[in-house]
């Protein structure tokens, strides 16, 4: 579904990504697992058109969307879900997921979807007039969640979605991401906290100073002895 | 209560020159409506992307010059070939002023919007001065430093109706408080369109905006856009009120009114720069009748110290935020204000 070759991104000077390549199959949810700085991040951002791309394509559903606009990419049906600061705090939590569909029209579908989002996540419904600022940091996490999939995505990114979340709120985002591609949605996940990420992938990459180092399903990681020693703390463990 | 606030305040101030007596304070009004205008403009730029532009003034004194150029007429050589251009009626001027500093404002959103932040507040102000400059220096058109007298009052009217023209200050009052009343029409559907909330957006959270397909050039510009324009028919009703303008409408201190206005009354929010205006546009007329004029300024500026320290997001904000705690009615707050609720953000 989503290709990409021989990428290659600069930061003026800086080499972010030195030419990776990484294939994400249809209704399968791929992990990028990598070391802060390694270019997870950026892989994202280029591919949801945010950082040109200096050289390499990327392909979504066989077409070459290198160099289109974001908005045009996230009309294609890529959904980003940055990391970090996740909603927009001054909106209420119906503003913020209309903000999602904000290249739609179609009122109708718009809030159909909207009634689906409040199925899935009832605390949202709830709250949907309060401003999104005030939420907790899981309500946070979903609503963000939420966000991305008012565009009807095809594939959605999440950038760190465990980032600053409590351990069951972890869980949960990671059961609701789960249950995202279970539902037929395609999924390419950053991810720090490597062990839980690697656990439910189907394939997994590692990105180690802007080069691919190793790939394969997420056991085959679990179980590689640098893995083991640099991401999962497994070294430590042992001494 | 609230709805009606709005209607409240303009049977208000359409009745004020009906009994006010005073038209050295009726002048007042009318200069502080023209700022007001001004800053409301600045505050879509300020108050809802975020962007300070500390040239605004720019915008005011270009819609200034082009509306008393085009209603005196002007004769110019511009490489060899003789412009001349015969007097148009006032009411053209004003439309050409805002025309023309809209463009400016196109120009200057392309071209500044590339940086944002502090470049985007330095190109401003040394768009300010350029402008300044030529205003100054080329004296063919614009007389320079000798200023441009003469410049007629508006006309209103149509053929069938016959001519009136605007020379007294109620008339010119009625003119500006239309102009605001239209101005706030403009802009509150603005602010509440799916433009207003990509504006919103911007200024929130630009990364999370840009993820969700907001074009962020493509927006700071149209909001550059609307603000020089309306700034220039600020501009182009201040020059045919007073009927003279020289380059001094460039003024930085202009900007800076216009700043606090927007600042104190509450930026990013539709009410703020119409009481911050009111408060700093009225402000000295009012010390001076009370204190010597070196008490004026000073009371002035602790005026504006006081509102900053005390209510930081601004004089409506709080009003807003007050009005909400006592009726309990919390849901009926539009989140549009800039107002920093201490929210958890993890």
């Amino acid at each position: 579904m989503l290709e990409i070759r021989n990428l290659v991104c600069r930061y003026g000077k800086v080499t972010a990504l030195k030419g990776i390549s990484l294939t994400v199959p249809e209704k399968q949810l791929v992990v990028l697992v990598g070391a802060n700085g390694a270019g997870k991040s950026t892989t994202l951002r280029a591919i949801s058109g945010l950082v040109p791309a200096a050289s390499g394509g990327i392909f979504f559903c066989g077409q070459e969307i290198t160099g289109m606009s974001a908005s045009r990419i996230l009309s294609l049906g890529i959904a980003h879900c940055p990391e970090g600061r996740r909603v927009f705090p001054h909106m209420t939590v119906l503003e913020n997921l209309e903000m999602g569909c904000y290249l739609r029209s179609d009122g109708k579908e718009i809030s159909s979807d909207l009634d689906r989002i409040f199925s899935l996540f009832p605390r949202l419904a709830e709250r949907r007039k309060q401003v999104a600022g005030t939420l907790s940091g899981g309500e946070q996490q979903m609503l963000a969640i939420g966000r991305a999939m008012m565009s009807r995505p095809k594939l959605i990114m999440f950038d760190e979605p465990s980032l600053g979340l409590a351990p069951n709120i972890v869980e949960q985002t990671f059961a609701i991401i789960q249950s995202i591609r279970e539902s037929g949605t395609t999924v390419l996940m950053v991810e720090q906290n490597a062990y839980a990420a690697l656990d439910m992938c189907n394939y997994a990459y590692l990105l180690e100073a802007g080069s691919m180092v190793l790939e394969g399903p997420g056991e085959k990681l679990i179980n590689d002895p640098h893995v083991r020693e640099a991401y999962l703390g497994a070294g430590l463990a042992h001494a | 209560m609230k709805r009606f606030l709005p209607y409240i305040a303009v049977a208000f101030f359409a009745s004020v020159p009906l009994w006010l007596q005073d038209q050295y304070f009726l002048h007042t009004l009318v200069v502080s409506g023209i700022f007001m205008l001004a800053a409301m403009s600045l505050n879509l730029l300020l108050g809802y992307t975020g962007q300070l532009s500390l040239g605004h003034v720019a915008f005011f004194g270009i819609g200034a010059y082009v509306s008393a150029l085009t209603s005196l007429g002007f004769s110019v050589s511009i490489f060899g070939f003789q412009i001349t251009h015969e007097p148009w009626p006032p009411v053209v001027g004003v439309i050409l002023g805002t025309l023309v500093a809209g463009i400016c404002g196109y120009l200057i959103g392309k071209l500044a919007f590339r940086v944002r932040g502090a470049y985007f507040v330095i190109v401003s102000i040394s768009f300010a001065e350029v402008v300044r400059l030529v205003a100054l220096n080329w004296v063919e058109l614009t007389n320079g430093p000798l200023a441009l007298p003469g410049i007629p009052p508006l006309t209103i009217g149509f053929e069938w109706t016959g001519y009136a023209t605007l020379w007294g200050k109620a008339q010119n009052y009625y003119v500006v408080l239309v102009a605001i009343i239209i101005a706030y029409v403009i802009i509150k559907r603005l602010v509440y369109s799916p433009f207003g909330r990509a504006m919103i957006a911007l200024r929130e959270n630009e990364t999370l905006a840009m993820s969700v397909g907001i074009s962020v050039t493509k927006y700071l510009v149209l909001a550059a856009i609307f603000a020089g324009a309306m700034a220039g028919t600020a501009g182009g009703l201040y020059a045919h009120y007073i009927q003279i303008i020289d380059p001094m409408v460039f003024m930085f201190l202009n900007t800076v009114t216009m700043v606090i206005m927007v600042i104190t009354g509450g930026k990013g929010t539709l009410a703020g720069p119409l009481v911050g205006g009111l408060i700093f546009g009225l402000a000295p007329v009012v010390l001076r009748s009370y204190v010597g004029p070196e008490l004026q300024w000073i009371l002035y500026g602790l005026l504006m110290i006081l509102i900053v320290f005390v209510l930081p997001d601004g004089i409506v904000p709080a009003i807003e935020r007050w009005f909400g705690r006592s009726s309990g009615n919390a849901d009926d707050q539009r989140p549009l204000t800039l107002e920093t609720s201490k929210a958890p953000q993890s």
